[in-house]
């Protein structure tokens, strides 16, 4: 195999392994700039997962997939607004409650779908830019999710910075007291944000057990709702960061599984090649994020604080 | 009843079957399976599942079961496990290795009850342990693999660099390597049991790096769905997989414990079971082979038959000398086999594969 096809094969499929976990980081950036911690993530992604898998696995359809992944990731959060939002739970423990609640409902509810397997969804291809050397092959040549995350990240940039509602968004997540007296309906803006938060986290759910590897089975997720969660405080709240972070998670995750699979005898203990992109992600985030007064910035003073207008 | 009556009651009760050498055509006696995972469609959980089913059905009437799904291997393990002594169970099954310590502590304090662990190494007076020579099959397969392989390269998708796991990856190359001396291995470790994304990114890295057979020890069925869809082929583990992949799977390694639990009972009913080691392999039937694959020629599937036999005769071993590692230096002299102690300490790669082992 030429260097070339080796690059953009390696490019690929990073780009098809970091993407769960960049919508999800998405929607948790989302959740998060309004204000409101949602540490349950993990069991969000596992309920669109099987949403996901059952929708794909009756209609045939990759995007009733991803509708269903959408509808139950944010169901549970609606679950987790009304404990938080309305009556005031802590947000932590309400979070890892839902986690645990997700990966167990999940399970319990997907016993019949784990002997099933779907068929792939294919690649498509996009004309012209699909020829291009080493960039096509490696970033032209996906399934039609991967393109729609890509969209996904610049709407979720746009809004938050570029649009008013965003402006709103992060101005409630600041501080609800000033957007409260300010005459904006805190409340109803955060549940909006936690509902958002929900569906991308199912929809990243919905992308690992229909496009990624298409069969559920209970646990699935490994973990990924957590690394999402990691990935939006590394990356301070920013979403091109959260994006080049769960890339280069992905980047480096299939990396060293080439370095291994070459057959080149590399004395590199595989325990340290597995902790890689753990290590290599938060370094190189931590580098690009380093100045106190942006991260002061750039993160919710509000997050994870309950809060509800007294009057 | 309030609980420490039933407690009391149920202690009181094994104790006095033990006594008697087990009441036979009394009340059924209750056997209990700790599991790590949920038992779900394939994998080593469905196998040891599938026997304690088989063991129901043989000894009707004589056997309750009761199994406990995805137990973490830790203190709530012992938890688990003290649980099925305090109600009544008189036999205990736990199925991974990370239930040994938590299983002898339960097992001094339950003298009546006997405890049977699945790998693992400690015993007591009414502690055993029980496992499979998985190598056997591994070999086999490595056969197959290498006589279907056109580029010569074999993947395999690995959970932890333990004895068991590299017993394993060099069984399946000295059977590759004994019908294909060109062949060579290469080893993904993924350091996870379970992780279907992670385990189906490491086949499909192989498959893209000239692999094509792949096979994995690890619990999910990625592997093999990831082969189908690259065109090429798969050896499943545990369980038969090929409906995951009927045109990739080749055949699987699989386990089979039925016999043994069927067996083991017995032996509790009669009232003389005795904790022990037991390594069983194709003798025992607790290693076989899933159907072959008809891709497979004929001659190859009479030569996986004739070894078979000799497996099971005992007549054949995978780790029969010489054995020689990746470095070069010889672990087991010609005219030799492997001692069950070496096997237990493998911490090496026979000639043939082609990766490095991991550093301790």
């Amino acid at each position: 195999m030429d260097v070339t096809a080796l690059a953009a094969a390696i490019i690929a499929a990073a780009i098809v392994a970091g993407t769960p976990m960049l919508i999800a980081a998405l929607g948790l950036l989302i959740n998060e700039r309004s204000g409101v911690l949602n540490l349950g993530a993990e069991g969000l992604m596992a309920l669109g997962a099987l949403a996901g898998f059952a929708a794909a696995h009756h209609s045939g359809s990759a995007t009733a997939a991803v509708i269903a992944g959408a509808l139950a990731g944010a169901a549970a959060a609606l679950l987790f607004a009304l404990l938080t939002l309305t009556l005031l739970a802590n947000q932590v423990a309400s979070g890892l409650a839902l986690s645990l609640f997700g990966i167990g409902l999940s399970a319990f509810a997907g016993k019949s779908y784990e002997s099933l397997s779907l068929a792939a969804v294919p690649v498509w291809a996009i004309p012209v830019l699909s020829d291009i050397p080493l960039l096509g092959p490696a970033l032209f040549r996906h399934q039609p999710m991967v393109y729609v995350s890509w969209l996904m990240l610049a709407a979720v940039a746009w809004f938050l910075h570029r649009s008013r509602a965003g402006l709103v968004l992060r101005a409630v997540g600041e501080s609800p007291v000033v957007a409260h007296e300010a005459g904006y309906p805190v409340i109803r803006i955060r549940y909006g944000a936690v509902l958002a938060g929900g569906a991308l986290c199912g929809i990243g759910g919905s992308f690992l057990s229909v496009f990624h590897t298409p069969l559920w089975a209970e646990g699935m997720v490994a973990g990924r709702g957590w690394i999402a969660l990691a990935l939006v405080v590394f990356a301070t709240w920013r979403p091109l960061r959260v994006a080049l972070g769960a890339w280069l998670f992905g980047g480096m995750l299939i990396a060293q599984m080439f370095v291994q699979g070459s057959g080149l005898q590399w004395d590199i203990p595989a325990q340290w090649l597995s902790a890689l992109p753990y290590l290599a992600t938060i370094v190189v985030l931590v580098l690009i994020s380093r100045r106190p007064e942006l991260i002061r910035l750039n993160s919710p003073v509000s997050l994870g604080q309950p809060w509800r207008p007294d009057h | 009843m309030t609980q420490r009556r039933a407690f009391l009651t149920a202690t009181a009760g094994t104790g006095l079957l033990a006594a008697s050498g087990l009441a036979i055509g009394q009340a059924p006696v209750k056997a209990g399976f700790v599991y790590v995972s949920p038992i779900g469609d394939a994998g080593w959980t469905f196998q040891h599942d599938t026997g304690r089913k088989q063991m129901e059905q043989a000894l009707k009437g004589k056997v309750e079961t009761r199994f406990i799904e995805s137990v973490p291997e830790g203190a709530d393990a012992e938890r688990v496990i003290r649980e099925l002594a305090q109600s009544g169970h008189q036999v205990i099954f736990a199925t991974s290795f990370g239930y040994m310590n938590y299983m002898e502590r339960v097992a001094k304090q339950f003298p009546k009850v006997a405890f049977i662990h699945a790998t693992g190494y400690k015993t007591g007076p009414n502690m055993g342990i029980y496992n499979a020579r998985f190598y056997e099959g591994r070999y086999l397969t490595g056969i197959v693999a290498g006589h279907m392989s056109r580029s010569n390269v074999l993947g395999y998708v690995a959970a932890f660099p333990i004895p068991e796991v590299l017993q394993g990856i060099n069984a399946f190359t000295r059977g590759a390597r004994s019908v294909n001396p060109k062949v060579e291995v290469r080893v993904i470790w993924v350091n996870s049991w379970y992780d279907p994304g992670k385990e189906g990114d490491a086949a499909n890295t192989l498959l893209s790096q000239g692999a094509d057979v792949v096979t994995h020890h690890t619990d999910s069925t990625a592997v093999v769905q990831a082969a189908e869809k690259a065109g090429k082929f798969a050896v499943g583990y545990h369980s038969d997989m090929s409906k995951y992949g009927a045109k990739a799977h080749l055949t699987a390694a699989t386990h089979h414990w039925g016999e043994y639990y069927i067996r083991t009972m017995n032996e509790v009913l009669a009232g003389n079971w005795k904790p022990g080691s037991l390594w069983g392999g194709y003798k025992e039937g607790m290693v076989k082979l899933a159907p072959i694959n008809p891709a497979v020629p004929a001659d190859v599937r009479s030569a996986i038959t004739k070894l078979e036999a000799n497996l099971t005769a005992g007549s054949f071993h995978p780790f029969a000398g010489p054995v020689i590692d990746q470095d070069g230096k010889e672990r087991v002299a010609a005219g030799k086999v492997m001692s069950d102690d070496e096997l237990g300490k493998m911490d090496y790669y026979v000639q043939g594969v082609a990766s490095r082992l991991p550093k301790k």
